[in-house]
């Protein structure tokens, strides 16, 4: 396996270098300097420890909802409905926190409450998903992507209906949340360590959640063949719906920390498509979990 | 046209699949290649179809002329067909779209005249076909049967089919053994791969045996059956004597127990299993047998009467209900339903265990399939994925995966496409079950020989009517023949009169 891995390493990068390639082509025609751009690439990513925490912001969410697309895909789901379950995760927290908004809770207590609240609510979005898949025969695509939409409609009614701002309601969202139901900061940085190892953990449990268990094994079978792994004996939809209930809970997650550790209230564009991204990191670390992380 | 192998040789790896192989084959001629499977011949086959390169220092001389085949594309151009196994088709695509795909032609293809060439072809072959119809709706002989016409269309001299006869009814068999036997006339030449004696000797003008690699030897009419085998094994094989059981208590108590689906009904059948018995299910395909099986397995719902297994209701309970109680169903389709394609034998067989605690011990697993590749004779290692082995591999893991204890086994053709040592070997082991766990076991076969051989009891299915039980060692294979096409029912009865 590691020979393969390494085998298909210098495909990767030879496909790197194309990409490169391309990029400096285009670049080129229109009289600009690659070198320059991607310098600014650089720069701008890692330059300053304040653009690196940045990427960090950004690498937060897409690796807990690349985590629970890395199941789905396992049981052979294409849960495209990610986009959503990450919408409500978040504005499950959201929810949590405007109820505790007035109590006397310690807010770590309540942080740590909106967060399984964000992972429940990704939770039932996804649940919502595999039922009509499992039950209505209602492909995951057609029936994650319809409730995409519901998540979005949500978003902008509750920020313009029950949840608006005092006075006129507006596109930058919910009133901001005080500064102790935020997940601490580094420094004055926009990252959350808190943030970063809670994916971190997600992806962990993943990795040997799949490597490793009986449970991992079995949804690998049903995801490989459905027909095949229900005469031997394993409980075929049930499987479905964990896979589907894992990934929501963990693309909760990533809503959750989008409103703990980054807006500290909701916007519309909430998941800012992390949800879609992830399914290309999925596809693009070929469904395997070690990948997921840059090592 | 005149097809002649010099010295072919082919290495994967450290396996020498073709030693220095030697054989002429003449213009019209039906040439049979018989050995057990894994003798070389697929291999030897494909080296022929250009699908795979031989080793450096082998010839292949058509018609006297030394040729270099280096893609299946290069071999229909020297007019070498080959008709696969499994029909290298487009089953959602039209059978003219079919037609068009192997033809070099310009952007736009001309279907009409294709379809007049296409009619007259079939008529001169006497296959009927409408062109504007699709693939899937053909059965796999008629499958078979377009493929021929396919490289015919196409100018194929050389006709070579590769166990053409699995998994096709007795009439298509005839009907394809019909249409082969007009091609030497032709000029043209056959090379019938297979590893059924029966099929050989009734088809081929000569057989060449293969064996382990090598060429063991070529004879001609009339043939000796105990020969051939002797040449395709190495060693004289018999069946041996039939063995009856000794029959314990009731495994499996059908009463009056109706199935029905979109194509047939089958009304009140009542049947007491024993423990130790193997009872075999005769019938052309399709003619009720599938429901019968699926019944017992849990499979299917009952729409009237009872099943009882071991004295336990479990009308209408769910296949895994049945599983718990120990019956195991292997199905025929091994790759669309028994085995999971990219998981390999390791963890076949941990997943065919119950769950000890959340983590897999990679160790004993290991270890587990180590042990059961030993005692199934499974050519493969731990770490191989079951579609890296071959057919007969791939049935014997499937039995592998057999549960204990197990109080019933159901069989949909456990022996098809393997040749009669595996078949033998695979009873054994089916046997040592009804005698170490006291299993009962049902099996659907379409070779009436197995079902004699191996069944204490039969039952004959005709278009949704099942016979009473019929002693399988007071039955002959005409008998069961007639049985199988509707003939003879009024003596005979049903099940439940």
């Amino acid at each position: 396996m590691i020979k393969n891995r390494l085998g298909n390493l210098s495909y990767q990068l030879a496909a790197l270098l194309l990409a490169f390639g391309v990029v400096s082509l285009i670049l080129l025609s229109v009289d600009a300097s690659p070198s320059e751009a991607y310098k600014n690439i650089f720069k701008g990513s890692f330059g300053e420890m304040r653009k690196f925490a940045e990427v960090l912001v950004a690498f937060v969410p897409l690796l807990l909802v690349t985590a629970g697309l890395l199941v789905t895909f396992s049981s052979g789901l294409w849960n495209i409905g990610v986009e959503g379950q990450v919408v409500l995760g978040a504005i499950a927290t959201t929810w949590v926190y405007r109820f505790y908004l007035d109590s006397d809770l310690p807010p770590t207590l309540i942080i740590i409450l909106a967060i399984i609240g964000g992972m429940l609510g990704g939770a039932i979005w996804a649940a919502l998903a595999g039922i009509l898949k499992v039950f209505g025969g209602v492909n995951e695509i057609f029936g994650g992507l319809g409730l995409n939409f519901v998540a979005t409609a949500l978003t902008i009614y509750l920020i313009f209906g029950p949840w608006k701002r005092p006075g006129v309601a507006s596109m930058s969202g919910t009133v901001p949340f005080p500064d102790e139901f935020s997940l601490p900061l580094w420094q004055n940085l926009r990252i959350s360590p808190w943030a970063l190892v809670i994916a971190l953990i997600g992806i962990v449990f993943v990795y040997f959640l799949l490597q490793g268990t009986y449970f991992g094994l079995r949804l690998k079978a049903v995801g490989k063949n459905f027909r095949a792994a229900y005469l031997l004996g394993i409980p075929t939809w049930q499987y479905s719906m964990y896979s589907f209930l894992i990934c929501g809970a963990l693309a909760g997650a990533a809503g959750a920390m989008q409103v703990a550790a980054v807006y500290h209230r909701l916007i519309p564009s909430i998941s800012s498509g992390y949800g879609y991204l992830g399914l290309m990191v999925a596809m693009l670390i070929n469904y395997q979990a070690l990948w997921a992380v840059p090592h | 046209m005149n097809v002649e192998l010099k010295n072919i040789n082919k290495h994967f790896g450290a396996v020498h699949a073709n030693k220095g192989i030697n054989l002429n084959i003449p213009t019209g001629t039906i040439q049979g290649i018989l050995g057990e499977n894994g003798a070389g011949k697929s291999t030897l086959m494909k080296i022929l179809s250009g699908f795979i390169q031989p080793d450096p220092g082998s010839e292949i001389i058509l018609d006297g002329k030394p040729v270099v085949i280096h893609s299946p594309a290069d071999a229909i151009k020297y007019g070498i067909g080959m008709l696969h196994q499994d029909p290298l088709d487009f089953p959602p695509m039209k059978l003219l779209d079919n037609f068009l795909l192997g033809l070099s032609g310009g952007l736009f293809p001309n279907r009409k005249e294709t379809a007049q060439d296409f009619n007259l072809l079939a008529r001169e072959y006497g296959f009927s076909f409408d062109p504007e119809s699709y693939v899937d709706s053909l059965t796999v002989g008629e499958r078979q049967q377009l493929e021929i016409m396919r490289l015919l269309f196409l100018g194929a001299r050389v006709f070579i089919l590769d166990e053409p006869t699995t998994g096709i009814s007795a009439g298509q068999k005839e009907k394809l053994f019909a249409t082969l036997k007009k091609f030497p006339e032709q000029a043209m030449t056959v090379i019938f791969v297979s590893h059924k004696l029966e099929d050989v000797e009734n088809l081929c003008d000569r057989v060449a045996v293969l064996r382990g690699g090598g060429l063991v030897g070529e004879t001609k009419p009339p043939y000796v059956t105990s020969n051939l085998v002797e040449m395709m094994f190495g060693k004289a094989i018999t069946l041996g004597a039939r063995q009856p059981a000794e029959a314990g208590e009731v495994t499996i108590s059908m009463k009056n127990v109706s199935l029905e689906d979109v194509r047939m009904k089958i009304k009140n059948v009542s049947l007491d299993i024993h423990a130790g018995e193997v009872i075999g299910l005769a019938g052309m395909e399709g003619s009720g047998q599938d429901l019968f099986i699926r019944a017992c397995a849990g499979l299917m719902r009952t729409v009237g009467g009872r099943i009882h297994l071991q004295g336990q209701d479990l009308t209408g309970k769910s296949y895994h209900t049945f599983k718990h109680a120990g019956v195991n169903f292997l199905p025929a389709a091994r790759l669309e339903e028994g085995l999971v394609l990219g998981l390999s034998l390791t963890d076949h067989f941990v997943l065919a265990e119950e769950p000890k605690g959340l983590f897999i011990d990679r160790a004993a697993g290991q270890k587990l399939a180590e042990d059961r590749i030993q005692s199934f004779n499974i050519r493969g290692k731990p770490d191989s994925t079951v579609e890296s082995l071959s057919g007969g591999n791939q049935q014997r893991a499937e039995l592998a995966l057999l549960q204990t204890p197990l109080s019933l086994i159901l069989l949909e053709h456990p022996t098809r496409g393997l040749d009669i040592e595996s078949v033998i070997y695979i009873w054994s082991k089916l046997k040592g079950r009804c005698k170490t766990d006291g299993a009962a076991i049902v099996f659907i076969s379409s070779d009436l020989e197995e079902v004699l051989q191996y069944s204490d009891r039969v039952l004959v299915f005709f278009n949704g009517m099942v016979s009473a039980p019929l002693d399988a060692g007071k039955t002959t294979v005409e008998e069961l023949g007639q049985l199988i096409g509707g003939k003879g029912w009024a003596d005979k009865g049903e099940a439940h009169d």
